[in-house]
């Protein structure tokens, strides 16, 4: 279980998060949902330990993340993998050398070979075969935020952090990417924690949806009492995805 | 009144928790230069970088310096009969000052701004971030490596203005000055000592901990987007020689 507890987090004098309690089941995949501005990024980065609380707690297998220092944090880490918004890829390197660097630094054991061939097939699940030898900056953002999730995923992590991974991407894509994330968490009996602004996907992926709003998560359970909840913030966000397509024009 | 006293406290106080801060980011890059792994990819590509790249600007500045020095203590020395310690005058004033001091300066504009910037985009764009989710220790991994280049290259490129400097001031003092080149030399061999060459060696990897922290730690403070990134880049140039010039006094003051 990854337990969040009282978490609060100021920004100068912009309150993000006031005391957002969350438990986040393993081996399942939790959609996070909420406004944008929200804090939902601000929550992903407190579950690594990239943020620090102004108070409250993020616990895993009871342990506080925020309490471990050093070569303890670093170890703790080895479990997550994230993607981030923006993918933060490192914009020196290649893509190859992007994918490969997590691997470099952790599997020493693996041939050059191995590497090659791993990093292949990676990029092959992302459907972006072939583009190694390319620089991020020559990348589209959903080509980015793509080579992000390869790299994120490439050492297999219990824990996966996705945010928003398939926003800016078209619909074939983005239901490729999605199943390559349930495909990943049954695959690997992982845990998922997902960012998403798609209504539509969260509903036929999420095993629990999490609503963030006003610092705090008002709302969390299956998508079926998700869709039947009667809060008021909930429903106001569900509606507009959920409503009839009208279609421009007659 | 109380408002300037206040005002000069929190000045105060803001330097030492910079200054706190800088020692802080050497300390962690001294222990983790001996933490494994060693980077050894990243600490050649830095030596090319400040080492090499930086060789041809140092010789073009430390020709120039040397010849210009002899230049104007040769014609000083001229009113009184004495332009024969010219060459002595020079090595000593490029050996003990002018070599580490320009080098420092030299190094801080080229690699100590390119490492504020460098590491400051990566902060800004979360690739930091990324590193430590990656669990890669950026002070290992983005610091250390360029500190320890900084600091082994600083007094080889001292050593380089030095030569290069001599170099000028001997075409200056033979060619223009017509200073006899055996009493040149001779003067050299009697006045300096060994101990003058260490002295500015010291000095030039001294200043070489400072670019390489300076610019780093800059690099890793930048917040706010590319606005950040420029400020962050000229702070580096602009504390790293500040301490450069002031940390001079105090090594020199010490070393007499
Ligand atoms: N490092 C930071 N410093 C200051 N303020 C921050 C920082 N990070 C986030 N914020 C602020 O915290 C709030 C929440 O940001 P966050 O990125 O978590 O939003 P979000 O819910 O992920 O939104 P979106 O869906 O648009 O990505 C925003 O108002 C943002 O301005
Ligand atoms: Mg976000």
């Amino acid at each position: 279980m990854l337990e969040i507890k009282g978490l609060e987090k100021k920004f100068g004098s912009l309150h993000v998060l006031k005391g957002l309690d969350l438990e986040i089941p393993l081996g399942q995949i939790t959609v996070i949902i909420g406004g944008s501005g929200t804090g939902k990024s601000v929550l992903l980065k407190h579950i690594v330990g990239l943020i620090k609380p102004d108070r409250g707690q993020v616990l895993l297998d009871k342990r506080d993340l925020n309490q471990l220092g050093g070569e303890a944090l670093k170890r703790e880490r080895m479990r997550f993998g994230l993607l981030f918004q923006d993918a933060a890829l490192f914009d020196s390197m290649s893509v190859f050398e992007n994918i490969a660097f997590p691997l470099r630094e952790h599997r020493s054991d693996l041939a050059e070979a191995e590497v090659v061939e791993l990093v292949k097939r990676k990029l092959l699940q992302v459907k972006l075969p072939g583009i190694e030898e390319k620089y991020p900056s020559e990348l589209s953002g959903g080509m980015r935020k793509r080579v992000g999730l390869a790299r994120a995923t490439v050492l297999d992590p219990e824990i996966m952090l996705y945010d928003e991974p398939t926003t800016g991407l078209d619909p074939i894509t983005t239901k490729a990417i999605d199943e390559l994330i349930v495909q990943t968490q049954q695959d690997l009996d992982a845990t998922s924690v997902i960012i998403s602004h798609d209504i539509q996907s969260t509903l036929r992926i999420a095993n629990r949806i999490a609503m963030l709003h006003d610092g705090k998560i008002v709302a969390s359970g299956s998508p079926r009492e998700f869709l039947e909840s009667e809060h008021k913030v909930v429903r106001d966000f569900l509606t507009p995805a959920l409503e009839r397509i009208e279609i421009n024009g007659s | 009144m109380i408002t300037a006293i206040a005002r000069s406290w929190q000045l105060v106080l803001s330097f030492v928790s910079e200054l706190g801060s800088f020692l802080t980011l050497f300390y962690e890059a001294l222990v983790a230069c001996f933490r494994p792994p060693f980077r050894w990819k990243q600490f050649l590509k830095q030596l090319e970088f400040i080492g090499v790249h930086s060789s041809f600007i140092i010789i073009l500045t430390g020709l120039f310096t040397g010849a210009v020095l002899a230049l104007q203590s040769g014609k000083a020395f001229r009113l009184f009969n004495a332009e024969a310690v010219t060459g002595s005058v020079v090595a000593l004033s490029l050996m003990r000052e002018l070599s580490p001091v320009m080098t420092g300066l030299m190094v801080a504009a080229r690699c100590g701004s390119a490492m504020a910037a460098e590491i400051g985009t990566m902060n800004v764009t979360q690739q930091v971030d990324a590193l430590k989710v990656m669990s890669v220790d950026p002070v290992s991994y983005l610091i250390s490596p360029r500190v320890l280049a900084t600091t082994i290259m600083m007094p080889l490129l001292s050593i380089v203005f030095t030569v290069t400097g001599m170099i000028g001031s001997y075409i200056v003092a033979i060619g223009i000055l017509g200073i006899n080149d055996a009493i040149y030399f001779d003067k050299i061999d009697q006045y300096v000592e060994m101990q003058d060459v260490w002295d500015g060696l010291i000095k030039a990897t001294c200043f070489g901990v400072i670019v390489a922290v300076v610019g780093c730690q800059r690099g890793f403070q930048a917040r706010g987007g590319a606005e950040g990134v420029g400020r962050a880049t000229t702070q580096a140039v602009v504390y790293a020689s500040v301490s450069i010039l002031v940390s001079d006094y105090f090594l020199t003051a010490f070393m007499y």
